[in-house]
């Protein structure tokens, strides 16, 4: 059975529904609290899939995921090693990790995403958003065609609730801007329903670069997104669907969000039944 | 001497903030800053050298892409005229400092005390003009930040060099040890003296209560007592604080408890009245209950006598509910009254039975004095419209970074909140019957069981806070009664909590609020009969508090746990694990006394009895006459679209979208009705609804009821229209009347929530406090008889009696305000039904009766007219309705529903219309000829609906609604028109009402 470990603790508060989402999925997972992990040494390598969700880790003091992120990056486990070193490890062995808004916060902080040359440095950062307000409200979101992560799968244009208020994804230069591109890192952009490019406040919600809502690394096995995929695993979690039920009654009531978890649990139980 | 560390942005980065503040200062003051920079300074105090300060700068502090640093040196951006920088005072909340730290002891991997403070953060603001130094100020108050919790260090740029000097503040807390008990004497003083002493010392009692106190310590049995055990005859300081927390109108509801003499002179009728709780609210309560019982519905299992009120909510889970205020912390400090607010009712839910309940929603519902107040403000009197941001931002805070959606609310605006503001917390959780087969819900404790304290540590912030907020606010109010809340020590407590729960660590647990340890230890020891509390022992963020202080502080974020033996070992692992501070500080007894030592000081010995019981009866007037309110005579309109144009900007009815978009109302995946729906996520909604869990989809709606306006006509019928309104928002979206029949476990659980100017009469003072009480009665006799007809019970509730404002011999008093807050079962969420029209081609129908009812409409306020017509629940007809809508909604029938309130049927029809995306074509011609076109339109006469229908359910709909729906017309188009007999009343397109409507706060 797929395993996924979702880790939670300290502010994060996207855990539980997270969880509901692997298991809706068909995967186990299992809530874990960072401490468990950082001191009492619950080994992330029993797991298929490591999820970062979303919150307010030490209530986005510093900045959004950052006493988190250094939390991660320094802070040693009883054998050592600290919990960065470990990720990289459950990279190089096949495996999976997804960050979802403070979860994502932490990967790009950490220098998992979009880490296009694998040098695990911090490439990219999420800025205030430009209207510097915290804001929920539903967006559309691209998928890039150029990539290749298992995560977004068949999926081209869908609704996604965004909540955040550092969101703005800022590379700092051009360089860095023309290799994401063109290595299709940018995974997931804000856009229109009709799935061209947002540019503008609201469709862009927080006005990161690129449009971008999500990144990926160049293997496609790390993953994330500033949108709550998790927030959106009922039809009934979107705001309109009073006429998307009316307009089409046979519609399921499953909602899009959950096509990530699906995603990734059949890549996964996919490759594990290769092996 | 500190080491200091600064970071600011990046040449070419866009600093979000600075440019949110200077639109702020143009569009709120008029005043041009030109660009604003923002920068954060960090003041440090660990023994670091220089290298790895700039080590820690670089790999913890500073953003590699967007920030610069400077270690030991300050930032002075070119062209900047001149700056302000803003610290916290000493004692107040710096969680950016305290998470500093914690990334400092992660980046050396050093084992730090993190819970006493050694680094400090400030903000610092840069502006480009030179600003006059009473504008700098003027923008420094009003955007940046507050005198009673913040400390302002101004600077000018140097005229050669440009560079800004800024005397940067430390705000670390330098109190001398003081561990001193005082006696008080009481023996011997007169009647002044007591009242005197009583002021002095804000214990907020009157002379009857200080009386009662000094008689207690006359008493020879208590003075035989204190003989005995070698104390002094005159009570401690702590012992005369803890009268007063436990006896304060906030803790004890004096006021609701007392006899009433109420002379109704318009009806030439007297009634004397025992207590208002006892008659009204728990006399509602213990009347439905006898009618569920009858009928087989058992949901009811906990009302009034616990932090919430819990409800059977499915067959494995119980719902938790409470709603409180917090004005008086919000008119001071309104950001740190609001998180506080959000912060502390959270607590409850949590702290309800055993504790351990996971929180499922918050609303609000906001009172403030108009945004654009344009007179001169009294002193210490904050403007409505920073009230209103510090108060938004406090709840975006408390509740988006506890990951608690809010999911409903309401905002309204009257001059007379300009003084006070209301700010009503509201928090539903749920909770399983048993953790490891004990009844969740109840709260046994035992002689020997261990008093643990968990969370934040205590200092001198909020002492006072039960007592003051029982007094009305002058230009006096004591400062340590504002708070500042952390949300993550908070969320540290509550995530430790649920699972020491479910691991049947816990034996109960009590939160930490007003009144602090005193009032959630005196409270709890009632169930023993006794308690020995160790003060000594408690951890403190700064030394220097003396020990009543440290018994009465209101420190937040502080849940008190009552631990049997066997489980304190396991209990500590746990928390020590997930990094919640707790400490053993005393034992339950069943001594008969509350016995608080510091060291082995007794420093208070008080008999719970007398402590609990002693206080003394109030006794208070009420007096009514009838006003003498007429209708006023308007021009004559033939075309009514600019009205609805200009209502649907009104500040009462207009979009609250930019506030409801800063809150988060869906993390937690559950919110299934969202305060904002339809295609463009513009239709406002009736009622929130959750769903409970992800196995089904079971779960509730939530509405709120609040109509003061109407209290200035009738308070009796403001209160049954303010009832009723709650309820038809519920039935509007779906949900069905309770006790219909026999074990449908359709619950209802209902809040009620008071907040009125003092009531009591004072020749001087306030001369029409009887008046002000009278209208207290008449909002709980309405309360009792709407609530008993629709077998809807109370489970628990609150009372804010001294929403006053005093300053510069002047009064600002808010007007007698009632707020039901509602909740009740949805059997399955995916039925429920929205308020924006869905297809064109759909009917449309009023439901239910308009009548000739104007009074207090916003539509009359639009004149400045009040009127004297009010709405009135006609409870007999309202039941029969919703009976049928239940019917018709059972069957499926109904596609949209939009209750009828603010602006009634146009303002209904217009939030219908551009929530869905849709216009509509509307004929008055099927309701009552005789009424006037403005009636029609505008009365906001109760218990009504808008609705749509599929054109092939029309005959089953009509057969269900009988002579109580109204056909309207038809959905389609992109306009909304709507005729009378031939006569064009109202053609709007669509979109121009939804920019009306959008626009009017967004000044």
């Amino acid at each position: 059975m797929v395993k996924a470990l979702v880790l939670t603790g300290f502010g994060i508060n996207c855990e539980e529904e997270t969880a509901a989402a692997y298991v809706m999925a068909g995967a186990k997972a299992d809530i874990v609290h960072f401490n468990d992990v950082l001191i009492n040494g619950h080994s992330i390598h029993d797991y298929d899939i490591l999820h970062f969700p979303g919150g307010f880790s030490f209530g986005d003091d510093l900045s959004s995921g950052k006493v988190m992120a250094n939390k991660i990056r320094y802070k040693k486990l009883p054998n050592g090693k600290t919990l960065l070193d470990e990720i990289k490890v459950f990279i190089s062995r096949g495996k999976y990790v997804m960050g979802i808004c403070n979860g994502f916060q932490m990967l790009v902080r950490l220098g998992l995403l979009p880490n296009s040359n694998l040098y695990f440095e911090q490439q990219a950062t999420l800025a205030h958003n430009d209207s510097a307000k915290y804001e929920d409200r539903w967006v559309y979101c691209k998928v890039n065609q150029k990539s290749k992560t298992p995560f977004l799968k068949d999926l081209d244009v869908f609704p996604v609730p965004v909540r955040h208020g550092e969101g703005k994804l800022v590379f700092g230069n051009d360089t860095m801007r023309q290799i994401v591109k063109t290595k299709g890192l940018n995974c997931l952009s804000y856009c229109l329903a009709d799935g061209s490019p947002a540019s503008e406040y609201p469709q862009n919600p927080n006005g990161a670069e690129l449009d971008c809502a999500g990144l990926s690394d160049p293997t496609g096995q790390v993953f994330g997104l500033m949108p709550h995929p998790e927030a959106f695993l009922s039809l009934y979690n979107h705001p309109n669907w009073g006429q998307l039920k009316r307009q089409n009654p046979s519609l399921s009531d499953e909602g899009i969000g959950l096509k990530i978890f699906r995603n990734i649990v059949e890549h996964v139980a996919g490759l594990k039944q290769e092996l | 001497m500190y080491n200091t560390i600064q970071r600011f942005f990046k040449e070419g980065i866009r600093d979000s903030k600075g440019e949110s503040i200077r639109h702020k200062a143009q569009q709120q003051l008029g005043i041009n800053t030109g660009k604003v920079k923002t920068a954060q300074l960090f003041s440090v105090n660990y023994p670091l050298s220089q290298e790895q300060l700039q080590n820690f700068a670089e790999g913890c502090i500073k953003d590699k892409i967007t920030d610069d640093a400077l270690v030991n040196a300050y930032y002075q951006p070119k062209g900047f005229a001149c700056a302000v920088a803003v610290a916290q005072l000493p004692g107040v909340t710096d969680d950016e400092g305290i998470s500093a730290q914690m990334a400092l002891a992660d980046f050396f991997n050093l084992e730090l005390d993190v819970n006493t403070q050694h680094i400090f953060s400030q903000y610092v603001y840069f502006f480009e003009n030179k600003l006059s130094e009473e504008q700098l100020k003027t923008v420094t108050k009003r955007i940046l930040g507050n005198p009673l919790i913040n400390h302002f260090a101004f600077g000018k740029a140097d005229e050669d060099n440009g560079e800004i000097e800024l005397r940067y503040y430390v705000p670390e807390v330098k109190l001398t040890i003081d561990n001193k008990v005082e006696y008080i004497e009481l023996e011997n003083l007169s009647d002044e003296a007591l009242i005197h002493l009583s002021k002095t010392k804000v214990l907020a009692l009157n002379l009857e209560e200080m009386q009662a106190v000094r008689n207690h310590y006359l008493d020879p049995e208590i003075r035989e007592k204190r003989l005995e055990l070698g104390l002094h005859m005159n009570p401690t300081d702590c012992e005369l604080e803890v009268f007063a927390q436990t006896w304060s109108e906030h803790c004890k509801h004096k006021e609701f408890n007392a006899i009433i003499h109420y002379n109704d002179k318009a009806k030439g009728e007297q009634k004397t009245i025992r207590s208002l709780f006892k008659t009204y609210i728990k006399g509602t309560t213990d009347k439905v209950a006898e009618s569920l019982k009858e009928k087989g519905n058992d949901w009811l299992v906990k009302v009034f006598s616990d932090n919430a009120g819990v409800v059977k909510a499915t067959k494995d889970k119980l719902f938790v509910w409470k709603v409180e205020t917090h004005n008086s912390p919000s008119a001071l400090d309104p950001y740190g009254g609001a998180i506080t607010g959000i912060l502390g009712n959270n607590r409850d839910p949590l702290g309800t039975g055993i504790g351990g309940a996971k929180l499922l929603f918050n609303t609000n519902v906001l009172c403030f004095g108009p945004p654009n107040y344009s007179k001169a403000l009294l002193t210490g009197q904050l403007h409505p419209r920073q009230i209103m941001d510090g108060v938004v931002a406090g709840i975006e805070a408390g509740g988006n970074k506890s990951g608690v959606p809010t999911v409903n609310g309401a905002i309204v605006f009257d001059e007379r909140f300009g003084g006070k503001p209301l700010v009503y917390c509201g928090t539903g959780g749920i909770m399983p019957y048993d953790f490891k087969g004990k009844n969740s819900w109840e709260k046994p404790i035992d002689s020997g069981d261990h008093i643990i304290m968990a969370g934040g540590r205590v200092g001198k912030d909020g002492i006072h806070g039960a007592t003051f907020s029982s007094i009305e606010i002058d230009e006096h109010s004591p400062m340590s009664a504002v708070q500042i809340g952390s949300p993550i020590t908070q969320k540290k407590v509550y995530d430790f909590m649920l699972i020491a729960a479910r691991e049947g660590l816990l034996k109960t647990s009590t939160d930490n609020g007003a009144g602090g340890l005193s009032s959630s230890i005196g409270e709890l020891a009632q169930i023993p009969g006794g308690a020995v509390i160790h003060l000594d022992r408690v951890p403190l963020k700064y030394a220097g508090l003396r020990p009543w202080e440290i018994f009465v502080s209101e420190s937040q974020e502080r849940m008190t746990l009552v631990v049997e033996e066997h489980n304190l070992a396991p209990l500590f692992e746990l928390a020590k694990l997930m990094e919640v501070e707790l400490t053993d500080i005393g034992i339950f007894t069943e001594s008969g006394y509350l016995d608080i030592r510091y060291d082995d000081e007794k420093v208070a010995y008080i008999q719970m009895h007398f402590l609990h019981e002693g206080v003394p009866q109030k006794i208070m007037l009420a007096e009514w006459d009838a006003l003498n309110l007429s209708e006023p005579k308007l021009p004559v309109q033939s075309d009514y679209s600019e009205t609805l144009l200009k209502l649907m900007g009104s500040l009462n009815i207009c979009s609250r979208e930019h506030i409801i978009r800063q809150y988060d109302h869906e993390v937690k995946g559950k919110t299934i009705v969202k305060p904002l729906m339809g295609p463009n996520g513009k239709a406002p909604q009736d009622a929130g609804v959750m769903r409970f869990g992800f196995e089904s989809y079971e779960g509730l709606a939530i509405s709120n009821g609040i109509l003061p306006r109407y209290g200035d006509i009738d308070a009796y019928e403001m209160s049954a229209g303010a009832f009723d309104e709650a309820i038809r928002q519920i039935i509007s979206v779906g949900g069905r009347l309770p006790n219909i029949e026999s074990g449908d476990g359709i619950f209802w659980s209902v809040n009620d929530n008071f907040c009125v100017p003092d009531s009591v009469f004072d020749e001087v003072g306030n001369p029409d406090g009887k008046q002000k009480l009278a209208k207290l009665v008449q909002i709980c006799d309405a309360l009792y008889d709407i609530a008993t007809y629709f077998d809807i019970p109370l489970t628990s509730g609150k009372d804010s009696m001294k929403n006053d404002f005093k300053a510069d011999g002047q009064k600002i008093s808010v007007p007698p305000t009632i707020l039901y807050s509602m909740t009740a079962k949805i059997d399955d969420v995916r039925k429920t039904v929205t308020s924006e029209f869905k297809a064109a081609g759909d009917l449309v129908y009023q439901l239910g009766e308009t009548y000739n009812e104007l009074g207090a409409s916003e539509f009359y306020a639009q004149y400045g007219q009040l009127g004297a017509n009010v709405p009135k629940v006609r409870k007999e007809a309202a039941k029969a309705l919703y009976l049928q809508v239940m019917e018709a909604n059972r069957q499926g029938l109904i596609e949209s529903s939009h209750d009828l309130s603010d602006g009634g049927l146009a303002v209904s029809l217009a939030e219908s219309a551009f929530g869905g995306a849709l216009g509509a074509e509307i004929n008055l011609g099927s309701l009552p000829q005789d009424l006037s076109n403005e009636a029609l339109l505008f009365a906001e006469s109760h218990s009504r609906f808008v609705v749509t229908v599929r054109p092939e359910n029309k005959a089953a709909f009509e057969t269900i609604m009988g002579n109580r729906a109204f056909f309207l017309g038809k959905t389609g188009g992109n306009q909304l028109n709507i005729s009378r007999n031939g006569q064009q009343l109202i053609q709007n397109k669509v979109d121009a009402l939804q920019k009306a409507w959008s626009g009017g706060l967004s000044f």
